[in-house]
């Protein structure tokens, strides 16, 4: 918080106060751990390529993909036109692939995996344990008290340390495992499914994570079944100088059902860390998939040092005939955010949703939104974005909706509202759309607005302080996008605006 | 209790004097009514007390129990037993009036160092004082404020007063837009909350208010001053022959 570093500490206030109170005004997954490390040479090329594929010990058909991938990816040039400004990237001056060394055997089992590895996600607060989540009190009036069970993926920089539940999915015939043991143990359904929404060549980051991803989650869920759990990766970035690359590739077969969640952390460090990652998602005929984020990357510290460029292509392919997705995301995190979930409406009758909060406040830069392609007839899509600025950052809607000449009948509505707390923030708004047929449909509307100051002191004068006040204010803002949230992430995310907007008034 | 001494206010961005030398003190257990014309700074006073941004004090003092209200940040003040039911209720959008009011009094619990209330007694509470003001369970649901008629918002201020429990209650024109039933409701409302240690500081433009919540004492303020002090019979005067004979008297 810039404020305490520049008051003068009034005297008879302790040390141990100022320090308390700074703790809870910064970010608050900022530590790391000390664990041993396993680290490729830095760098990027065809040796260190296979060298990834070799630790993960692919096949060879895996490895040719890669080096293809990467083949091509040095003849492309990275993209400039995204509202965000960073110093240029040394893509040689960054490491493509760090281990616990406690992870070369791989653990057999969850008990088998390193004390250190698991203290670290206890303290993140996702225990790698097969055990219920209990809802909170928090908002208990209208939730039902009971508990949730949640199987969780554990990336911790280039691996995955463990996933939960996994038998028991198994009994369901729900496939969930990391990448890298899909690739080994299903590698019909990896070759079958993996580049096909997101090629290859699609973008800059895209070709560079095809090259070079370690891991990720891996998900099948086979017709007819609703997953019995909710599904979650959590990855956390801890080496320094260290990019994560992951993939994930999610498969909800006809008539199938999944809800997933995903969740970042780093610590906290003054120089910036890359991470590119590719999520694809396939959903066949009658099938749904909810994919919700909470993205809390180290967003760089008040005066822009450090942080996570955060550079990610997702992509959902709804194939089949009346296929659902809805993509939700909090983006509260990263110095510099450039991603845009999309949808490929491609079956009649399908549907795409994107709810989005994105959050910037200090030096953060977000350009993040959302493309709708209508190909099939009456697909509809919605669209529902809230971004909020403050401090000196600047955040951006970028989204496209196409209607392709055969998606005759389809429908977009869209959304799209700013927040300004402050003055020397700035929001942006860059909507394309394209319309190719004459019986489509878009709406689009747009508004910016600043924190009231009426609100503010209207909820002061009821006791609230002022940093409590705005976050009442910007919930209540972002009110229809947490409501698409699974009801506990939906709090988690509350408190995360809470504390992303803090220091942020006054 | 609130006792405030020669204030003297000018707006912040211009040169304009709005309360030129206010003299008032609310003792606890007595209910305070202030009348008087059109911008006299009635709305002001509850304002700059209330500690609002926007006014600038030149001189004067103001403080509560003696305690510098001036010096503190408008949710001190709030913790502190200030409570302004505004002339112009806020609106704020997509934020539940129930979890407006939690946030609140949990709030203030902790600034006074007390625990925060559990989740069912807080329910208990706002049930029982809702039903007392005839605010049924969809208006505790809706966003604060937004959509709600001229009388529902003023009802929702006196509800978010019987909740806080506040020392020194500041009512601007709380009576105005409410029909004769909210009128009776509002009143028994306030009178609910009188007691021995408690403060009322009533702004009204109309003798009705007060003949449901009698005032101990009745100011009429013109032009930035208190100009005149008396008993209830004062207001029963305004309503009568208006203003002009006393601001003729006074100067
Ligand atoms: N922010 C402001 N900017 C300009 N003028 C102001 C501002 N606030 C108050 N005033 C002026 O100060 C005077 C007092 O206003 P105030 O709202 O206190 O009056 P009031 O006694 O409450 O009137 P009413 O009975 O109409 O509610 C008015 O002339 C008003 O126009
Ligand atoms: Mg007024």
């Amino acid at each position: 918080m810039a404020a305490l570093d520049q008051t003068q500490v009034k005297e008879g206030v302790d040390q141990e106060t100022v320090d308390a109170v700074r703790e809870v005004s910064t970010y608050k997954y900022g530590w790391e751990t000390d664990i041993e490390m396993e680290y490729a040479p830095k760098g990027v090329n065809p040796d260190i390529v296979k060298l990834i594929s070799e630790k993960n010990e692919e096949p060879e058909w895996m490895t040719e993909w890669r080096l293809a991938a990467f083949e091509r990816w040095t003849q492309m040039e990275e993209p400039k036109w995204a509202m965000v400004n960073y110093p240029e990237i040394d893509f040689q001056d960054q490491y493509y692939y760090a281990r616990p060394k406690s992870m070369e055997e791989k653990p057999k089992s969850l008990d088998e995996v390193d004390p250190k590895l698991l203290a670290t996600y206890e303290k993140l607060g996702i225990p790698l344990k097969e055990q219920m989540i209990l809802a909170g009190v928090e908002g208990a009036e209208n939730m039902p008290a009971e508990g949730r069970k949640v199987a969780v993926d554990a990336v911790f920089d280039s691996v995955s340390v463990g996933t939960t539940f996994q038998d028991e999915l198994k009994k369901a015939g729900v496939i969930f495992c990391s990448i890298s043991e899909a690739i080994k143990e299903h590698p019909e359904l990896v070759k079958k499914y993996l580049g096909s929404v997101v090629p290859v060549s699609d973008n800059f980051y895209a070709t560079l994570n095809s090259a070079v991803f370690s891991d990720g989650s891996f998900v099948y869920v086979p017709p007819g079944v609703r997953c019995p759990m909710e599904l979650s990766t959590y990855f956390r970035i801890n080496a320094e100088n260290t990019g994560q690359f992951e993939r994930t590739l999610i498969i909800a077969d006809k008539g199938s059902y999944v809800s997933y969640l995903e969740g970042c952390t780093a610590p906290q460090r003054d120089t910036a860390q890359l991470h590119a990652a590719v999520v694809e998602i396939i959903i066949e005929e009658d099938a749904e998939v909810k994919y919700s984020t909470v993205q809390n990357w180290f967003p760089g510290d008040e005066n822009g040092k450090g942080g996570i460029y955060n550079f990610v292509t997702k992509r959902a392919d709804c194939r089949g005939d009346r296929s659902k997705v809805m993509w939700t995301q909090v983006e509260t995190g990263s110095a510099v955010t450039w991603k845009y979930p999309s949808c490929i409406l491609r079956g009649d009758d399908s549907q795409g949703e994107f709810y989005s909060i994105a959050i910037a406040n200090n030096y953060q830069q977000a350009d993040t939104g959302t493309k709708m392609v209508h190909l099939g007839k009456n697909t509809k899509s919605r669209i529902v974005s809230k971004g909020i600025s403050a401090g000196k950052a600047q955040n951006t809607y970028r989204g496209l909706v196409s209607m392709h000449p055969k998606a005759k009948d389809s429908r977009n509505y869209t959304q799209c509202d700013s927040l300004l707390i402050g003055d020397k923030c700035g929001a942006h708004t860059v909507p394309y759309i394209e319309v190719r047929n004459n019986s489509s449909r878009v709406e689009h509307e747009a508004t910016t607005s600043k924190v009231d100051d009426d609100q503010l002191f209207y909820c002061r004068q009821r006791g609230m302080d002022e940093e409590e006040a705005v976050a009442l204010v910007v919930n209540g803002f972002c009110k229809d996008v947490l409501q698409a949230l699974p009801m506990e992430f939906a709090m988690e995310a509350q408190q995360l605006v809470a504390i992303s907007l803090e220091g942020s008034v006054g | 209790m609130l006792e405030i001494k020669n204030l003297h206010v000018k707006l912040e961005e211009e040169e304009k004097e709005i309360l030129k030398g206010v003299d008032l003190t609310v003792e606890a257990g007595k209910v305070h009514a202030i009348m008087g014309p059109n911008g006299s700074g009635k709305s002001t006073l509850s304002y700059v007390l209330s500690g609002r941004d926007g006014y600038e004090v030149t001189d004067g003092a103001a403080t509560l129990d003696g305690e510098d209200l001036l010096e503190m940040e408008p949710e001190e003040r709030a913790a502190a037993g200030i409570f302004l039911a505004f002339q112009y209720p806020v609106e704020i959008p997509g934020v539940g009036n129930m979890t407006f009011l939690r946030t609140a009094v949990n709030a203030q619990r902790k600034a006074r160092g007390q625990e925060e209330l559990s989740a069912a007694d807080f329910l208990k509470l706002v049930r029982e004082k809702a039903k007392s003001l005839k605010i049924d369970a969809d208006m505790l649901k809706r966003p604060v404020n937004v959509g709600f008629s001229g009388g529902e918002k003023k009802r929702n201020e006196i509800l978010q007063m019987a909740m806080l429990e506040p020392k020194m209650c500041i009512l601007d024109e709380t009576d105005s837009g409410l029909d004769v039933d909210a009128m009776k409701l509002v009143s028994e409302g306030v009178n609910a909350l009188r007691d021995a240690g408690r403060g009322f500081l009533v702004i009204t433009h109309y003798q009705r208010l007060l003949d449901h919540i009698k005032p101990d004492v009745v100011h009429i303020m013109a032009d930035g001053r208190i100009v005149k002090s008396g008993g209830p019979e004062l207001a029963l005067e305004v309503e009568n022959n208006g203003y002009a004979d006393i601001l003729a008297e006074v100067n």
